[in-house]
């Protein structure tokens, strides 16, 4: 055997993460998404300029989970108190972490305002069709069908009203710069889905304005199954509904790629 | 803008409030347009950008509190204004900003309400704004002035104790303060905000220290029970520090009309037609109306035979002034809802009724 000395750190925390245990249920893909977010912000050296913003969901406690300064804002709230700290120090990196009742349910106005004002923050969007934190109630993006605590026989149109494609309302406004669906059901998605992110990043460091990446997630807990048959199940329903794709890219993003 | 500072000047009562902010070194100024308090963000968006600051008009005023929570976490002297309704809106924001002690300054122009009410001058916004107005253990420091100079120096201050006691502050005006133009002199001196003390607790990037946080959620109730306590050692700490409250003719007073705001302005004109008619009337007038000044006013309460409370409400303010008067005292309430201002004979004959009243 060679001796350690010649042994080589190949995989490791990244510094943007605390050392701590996160509350997320098992097969819950938010922690995927948090260490895409952690890696990006190593990848761009953000931690010391960095002030994030987490939501009321079930990534409530966001502000455990990073290094960077953090801030805990209202439910729905995140795009307009993101606004307030980029506005008054532009020098900073400013991002929110949002779930879908969150952003696209009672916080859906800020969001818009956000966007339409091209206003420079970068927000993750976690699209997982349902309102985990509370008891698996109907999101503003679940789907037709789809049984949740508060449409038991599953969400009738008629009286639940429609879902809500948050990507492509957003992309009908001129201020995004970067707008992308991605999904983290497996290793080449999960790659995607952190390329995405860093495209959304340099959106806000280039100064083009909004961006956000909507990441559709599962929830094993409240959908009520397997890790793994949640994966497929999203694979089967909702990318069918929620296409993964690149909406809106900024001409200068393009370039810097 | 030249501005002739340190000699009488016609200034607007919003425009007042407007400079004071700037004066005071507020950077940052987010607002949605509401009547009767148009001209402070007209004022914000003209003169903000001359001090290299920020002005955004927001979606809402739901936004617009969110944004000055997130501007004065990031440790800039923030400031939002609207009316009424428009507070109502933002009293979500208003608790989480108190509860995670960040500074800034918030100016009411009320108006008469409830609910859509009208644009007329009123103090019905009187119990949400010194009983707290959104959910949860706390409160909002709140000022009340009586003239445009008042508003530019009592929203001036208002920064300064926002930032010593890491809580909000309110400001309170009505449409007839925030319309009327008076006389006013702007002080020479204007605050510098990279002069201020730094703010050990602004999230303004991790640069060579720990990563700080601005929360309100305590998951633990013994945790949430301390910070509501400490939230509470800091009003009590500005009860004893932060009572302001002026008197006029209470000397020889055998009557105490109570009244803020317009209201007192109504009120002493009562008091010198009531003196002229041979009625012994003072003035107690409140400016900071939490803290309430319990120990001046129960001071007065002995001294006198009755208080007459004059409200632009109906009985709001009474409820305080019963409780610092704590039976010492009869306590009459002349209160004028739905943006009716009393005229001063109005008042003078509540005066007299009152007078009639405690003499049988």
């Amino acid at each position: 055997m060679e001796a350690d000395t010649e042994t080589q750190v190949l995989f490791e925390r990244p510094q943007a993460m605390q050392p701590v245990r996160m509350h997320y249920c098992p097969g819950c893909t938010h922690g995927i998404v948090h260490r895409l977010l952690a890696e990006v912000m190593d990848e761009f050296d953000l931690v010391e300029r960095s002030v994030g913003v987490a939501p009321v969901g079930c990534a409530v406690f966001a502000y455990e989970y990073f290094t960077c300064d953090m801030l805990e804002a209202a439910h729905g709230r995140a795009p307009a108190m993101a606004t307030g700290v980029k506005r008054v120090r532009p020098d900073l990196f400013v991002f929110a972490y949002q779930g879908d009742g969150d952003l696209a349910s009672i916080g859906i106005a800020e969001t818009i305002h956000a966007a339409a004002r091209g206003e420079n923050i970068s927000i993750i969007f976690i699209n997982n069709a349902v309102f985990g934190m509370t008891g698996g109630q109907m999101a503003p993006t679940t789907l037709p069908g789809m049984r949740t605590s508060t449409t038991p026989e599953g969400r009738d149109l008629k009286l639940a009203g429609n879902p809500m494609r948050v990507c492509e309302l957003l992309a009908a406004l001129d201020g995004p710069a970067y707008l992308a669906r991605v999904a983290v059901t497996n290793p080449r998605r999960v790659r995607e889905a952190k390329r995405a992110i860093r495209r959304a990043f340099q959106a806000q460091l280039d100064e083009l304005g909004f961006s956000l990446v909507e990441v559709l997630s599962t929830c094993p807990t409240r959908w009520g199954m397997p890790p793994l048959d949640a994966l497929k199940w999203l694979d089967d329903n909702m990318v069918p509904y929620y296409p993964i794709k690149e909406f809106v890219v900024a001409e200068g993003l393009a370039e810097a790629e | 803008m030249t501005l002739a500072r340190g000699e009488r000047m016609l200034m607007r009562g919003n425009e007042a409030i407007g400079q004071a902010a700037l004066d005071a070194g507020c950077r940052a100024y987010f607002g949605y347009p509401i009547t009767p308090q148009n001209q402070i963000p007209d004022y914000m968006a003209a003169h903000m950008p001359e001090v290299g600051g920020v002005f955004l008009q927001a979606e809402s005023e739901v936004a617009a509190i969110n944004m000055v929570y997130g501007a004065a976490a990031a440790g800039v002297r923030t400031m939002t204004t609207s009316s009424s309704p428009g507070i109502s809106l933002m009293q979500e924001g208003i608790s989480y900003i108190a509860q995670s002690e960040v500074p800034c300054v918030i100016v009411n122009i009320m108006r008469g309400g409830s609910g859509l009410g009208n644009i007329a001058p009123a103090q019905s916004d009187y119990f949400q704004a010194v009983k707290g107005g959104g959910h949860g253990d706390y409160r909002t420091l709140v000022f009340a002035a009586w003239s445009v100079q008042e508003l530019y120096d009592l929203t001036r201050e208002a920064f300064d104790i926002a930032d010593r006691y890491r809580s909000p502050v309110m400001v309170l005006g009505d449409a007839l303060l925030g319309q009327m133009m008076e006389p006013i002199v702007l002080p020479e001196e204007v605050v510098d905000p990279d002069a201020l003390p730094p703010k050990p607790w602004a999230t303004d990037g991790a640069k060579g220290r720990p990563r700080r946080i601005v929360n309100s959620l305590y998951i633990e109730p013994l945790d949430l029970e301390r910070m509501n306590r400490q939230l509470q050692a800091r009003y009590d700490e500005a009860a004893e520090r932060e009572v302001r409250c002026a008197t006029e003719h209470l000397e020889d007073a055998k009557l105490a009309l109570v009244a803020y705001g317009t209201a007192a302005r109504v009120g002493i004109s009562a008091i010198e037609q009531a003196r002229a008619a041979g009625i012994p009337a003072g003035l107690f007038r409140p400016i900071s109306l939490y803290p309430f000044p319990n120990r001046e006013l129960a001071r007065v309460a002995e001294q006198v035979d009755a208080i007459l409370v004059a409200e632009m409400s109906l009985g709001q303010l009474v409820e305080d002034v019963r409780l610092a008067v704590d039976g010492s005292c009869p306590v009459h309430l002349y209160g004028r809802p739905g943006g009716v201002v009393p005229t001063p004979a109005e008042v003078v004959e509540q005066i007299e009724r009152v007078m009639a009243d405690t003499r049988g």
